[in-house]
């Protein structure tokens, strides 16, 4: 990170580069490192899609797929804090099905309970990140093992409670945010709330990336004791990154709920894609390396693949399958980068450093 | 075992090869001297036979930086020789050309006079080239005798007879005159030293007739360093060529027969270590004196104020620390290895941190309980371990560089982290630019950039601990020269070495720590025989003070 720009955040602005190791061009960046194929791949992907269905590429069809693609992205974002920090979360799928399945018993079509239930959400979405965090950081519980018991935990609770039928409904005003938008947006057609909300929370990702504490996240997942030498308080910055992950699984919830309505398996499944999406962005598994923005151009990907697949007519019953092979491949990928040899030198020669460089 | 604490000749002085006789060498009076000056004295490279192995012009570009310049190199059976140089000198790199792990661009390998080319390193050990490199290959739930058989376990009707295994280790262990490691032990339970022992005698049970070892001592306590000198020595004796990596000049004079010095990745000289002496090789090595090589004290300058003071500090390992650390003065202290040196500055620290009495920083009271308290109170702690405990080595030079800021004072992130370049770019760093890796960077890099992470908090007091360590020549000098400099600003800085010809080169008093206490203190310009008089226990607490 340039110097100059450290207190001021980025600016908000289209492409905005990544939040470490600012090199020189930003648009040539995206090439390289272990993010570079997925920028790659998100384009192939496109074309594959525009070739099959010319229509697509209308600007209300976008807008459409990316309102179905934001809760996704939502849930890398989350997972990326995790997994940058040298962490896991693979409760956050069963928490957004426990969260629409709260929010739709709680509300049970009434208006006048939205604003509260969605309280609610939040204090719960806070309490299960806190759990997370702090069984992992202050018990030493391995994450994975943590939050895959609080998934179990979640998601036994939400059968147990509503025996696989979850009662109530959810509010007219609840689904606004997953399913309508600004109307009679020139040239766009409808212009979702979902991706508004999605453009919010992007941005306050980058802007925490660059932060204080988006910078100690990415020591802390790199290298645990030299932050904690370095004055960090490791367990809390992982805690607030369990915390994030779930807060913003919540959000994610109430997009899915508001979309797709409630039903109690709506969540399943969401930790391995947000968990895909993270790997294929090139985010490292075991913290440290990685950018927000691939993480999020992952999860693009990743539903890009989807729609891909439906104008295929695959059935969507290979999804589980496909994320799979994804996962090992792109940590298979990610491995091998820096052990071969066109990867490991530095191309330029080194200098000392000028002070009035930045 | 003083001596291993002694690395290096003092600066202006002890010229003498092996700098002044150390003043305990349990193995050093068989050992050492002998070797050298009886050693083959018929040396001169006249009418020997054929070197076991020589590399003439091996060339080595990666990515189009050329690496190694023709470099020549050849070992006899049954000698120790060194192969020195500043870091990024292509020691390295001609190790593993050497080791079959990098192919060489050009040049030969000729093995008893017949060419050869190792493109695997398994095709060197079979040829019998073993080298250990600082990081084991070995199999740490294993016992010993298993490692060393690893993959040629004698066999017995299909099945691996580890009782043969266990008695052929055993008659290795003897042969080479380790006693007290049992064959059956498990390699985990090792020390480093143990398991390095382990890694040779697998060479040798491979019939290796060329061992090379990259920095073997790096990672060894005091005592440890003897096990493997009268091993190394061991291997001289059965005809073995030992290539020896070390950045240590006092090793290389004690256990060398030549020397062969890099730089820059040209061949500068390959000398007979009795006709060499410690100025000669450094100045080879660097280009310029040793007596050149720390800053001057500000002439006659009194200290400012008191910074740090503690008054009977202790914990497990440390009890009765008193200390006062000036403002504008460098404290050396010196002591042997598990004398608590590091115990100490990670105390001041807040890590492993005093369990009993009192201390200051600048006249307030404050006791660290965690690093987080200590940097809040004023101390920086540049730790020994640079890789493990300093540094994020995945991620930009400028993030590492703001790490404490980032992590404990995000407010004055942005004022103080707008300094960071001018930090680092007075250090002197080289690197592509503040966004390389730290990983990418040479030792003496990396520590820049750590010294810059605490400059960067503008400290009351700065404990360094081994900040030479792994850095080479040349960047010692821009460390040295900023220390000083921030001692002249007023910081106290506290210099933790076991290089004793450091602390004697650079502090303005000297303490030494002896068995978790403070033994002694001793001024500027102090012998370093009276240091290791008070580090080793044999002059009375406190008389010199």
């Amino acid at each position: 990170m340039t110097v100059d720009q450290a207190p001021a955040g980025p600016p908000p602005g289209a492409p905005t580069p990544p939040a470490e190791r600012p090199a020189a061009p930003p648009a040539l960046r995206f090439l390289g490192g272990a993010s570079g194929p997925v920028f790659v791949l998100l384009i192939l992907i496109f074309a594959g899609i525009f070739t099959l269905n010319p229509s697509f590429a209308e600007p209300p069809s976008m807008m459409f797929f990316l309102r179905q693609a934001a809760p996704l992205i939502v849930l890398a974002i989350g997972q990326y804090l995790v997994i940058v920090s040298g962490e896991f979360d693979l409760s956050v799928g069963a928490l957004v099905g426990a969260q629409v399945v709260i929010a739709a018993a709680l509300i049970d079509g009434e208006e006048a309970r939205t604003l509260p239930v969605l309280g609610v959400m939040l204090v719960f979405g806070l309490m299960v990140g806190l759990v997370n965090g702090l069984i992992t950081t202050l018990l030493k519980v391995p994450s994975i093992i943590t939050t895959l018991g609080t998934m179990l935990v979640l998601s036994g609770a939400i059968q147990l409670w509503t025996g696989g039928a979850p009662t109530g409904a959810l509010s007219e005003s609840f689904r606004v945010a997953g399913r309508f938008g600004i109307e009679d947006v020139p040239v766009l057609g409808q212009l979702p709330w979902a991706l508004l909300i999605l453009v919010a929370v992007a941005l306050a990702a980058l802007v925490l990336m660059r932060s204080s504490y988006g910078r100690t996240l990415v020591s802390v997942g790199d290298n645990e004791t030299a932050a904690a030498f370095a004055g960090a308080r490791v367990w809390l910055v992982r805690t607030g990154a369990f915390v994030l992950s779930a807060l913003l699984a919540t959000l994610a919830g109430v997009l899915i709920g508001g979309y797709a309505g409630v039903t109690a398996q709506v969540g399943d499944g969401l930790e391995f894609a947000a968990i895909t999406a993270v790997v294929l962005g090139g985010v490292v598994l075991g913290g440290g390396r990685g950018t927000v923005v691939a993480a999020m151009a992952g999860a693009l990907a990743v539903e890009g693949l989807f729609t891909l697949f439906n104008q295929l007519s695959l059935p969507s019953t290979i999804r589980p399958s496909v994320q799979g092979l994804i996962i090992i491949a792109a940590v298979a990928y990610a491995a091998r980068q820096g052990s071969l040899p066109w990867q490991r030198t530095r191309p330029r020669a080194p200098r000392t450093v000028q002070p009035t460089r930045r | 075992m003083g001596v291993n604490e002694v690395t290096e000749p003092g600066p202006g002085r002890g010229t003498a090869p092996t700098g002044g006789a150390a003043p305990s060498d349990p193995a050093g009076a068989g050992g050492s001297g002998q070797s050298r000056s009886s050693h083959r004295p018929q040396a001169p490279q006249t009418s020997e036979p054929a070197p076991l192995l020589r590399m003439t012009g091996i060339e080595k570009s990666f990515l189009g930086v050329r690496v190694l310049h023709g470099v020549g190199l050849d070992l006899r059976a049954g000698e120790v020789h060194a192969l020195v140089g500043e870091n990024g000198a292509g020691k390295s790199t001609l190790m593993k050309v050497l080791a079959g792990v990098h192919r060489p661009d050009a040049g030969r390998i000729e093995l008893d006079g017949a060419p050869v080319r190792f493109e695997h390193p398994l095709q060197a050990q079979r040829a019998g080239v073993s080298t250990v490199f600082q990081e084991f290959n070995l199999l740490p739930e294993r016992s010993v005798a298993e490692n060393v058989f690893l993959g040629r376990e004698p066999r017995r009707r299909g099945l691996v007879d580890g009782r043969r295994m266990t008695a052929d280790t055993e008659a290795l262990l003897g042969e080479l005159g380790i006693e007290r490691l049992d064959p059956g032990a498990r390699v985990r339970n090792l020390s480093v030293a143990e398991q390095q022992v382990v890694e040779i005698v697998k060479a040798v049970s491979r019939d290796a007739r060329i061992i090379s070892m990259d920095e073997p001592t790096a990672a060894l306590a005091g005592a440890e360093v003897e096990l493997l000198y009268r091993l190394v020595r061991r291997l001289r004796e059965r005809g073995v060529a030992v290539l020896y990596v070390s950045h240590r000049l006092k090793e290389i004079f004690e256990l060398g027969d030549r020397i062969t010095v890099l730089k820059d990745g040209r061949l500068v000289d390959t000398a007979d270590v009795a006709a060499s002496t410690p100025d000669e090789l450094v100045r080879k090595m660097v280009g310029r004196p040793m007596s050149a090589f720390f800053p001057d004290r500000a002439a006659g300058a009194a200290p400012g104020p008191v910074r740090l003071r503690v008054e009977g500090g202790g914990n497990e390992q440390l009890d009765g620390i008193d200390l006062e650390l000036r403002g504008g003065e460098i404290v050396g202290l010196a002591g042997l290895q598990g004398s608590g040196r590091t115990e100490l500055a990670q105390a001041l620290f807040g890590i492993g941190r005093f369990t009993r009495g009192r201390m200051w920083v600048d006249g307030r009271p404050v006791l660290p309980r965690s690093p987080r308290q200590a940097v809040r109170a004023g101390l920086a702690l540049v730790s020994e371990d640079r890789k493990a405990e300093g540094l994020a080595l995945n991620q930009p030079v400028l993030a590492n560089a703001r790490m404490v800021l980032d992590a404990v004072l995000p407010g004055s992130a942005g004022r103080r982290a707008r300094r960071v370049p001018e930090i680092l770019s007075s250090l002197e760093l080289v690197a592509r630019g503040l966004d390389q890796e730290v990983r990418f960077l040479s030792g003496g890099n990396q520590q820049k950039v750590v010294m810059a992470k605490w400059l960067a908090t503008e400290p009351a007091v700065m404990v360094l601990d081994e900040p030479t360590r792994g850095v080479d020549v040349g960047a010692r000098q821009a460390l040295y020269t900023r220390v000083r400099e921030l001692a002249d600003a007023g910081v106290a800085v506290l210099l933790i070495s076991s290089e004793l010809s450091e602390v004697l080169g650079m502090a303005d008093r000297i303490l030494v720590l002896y068995d978790g206490r403070i033994a002694g203190e001793l001024p500027a310009g102090a012998e370093e025989e009276a240091v290791m008089a008070l580090a080793t226990g044999r002059a009375a607490r406190g008389a010199a003070r």
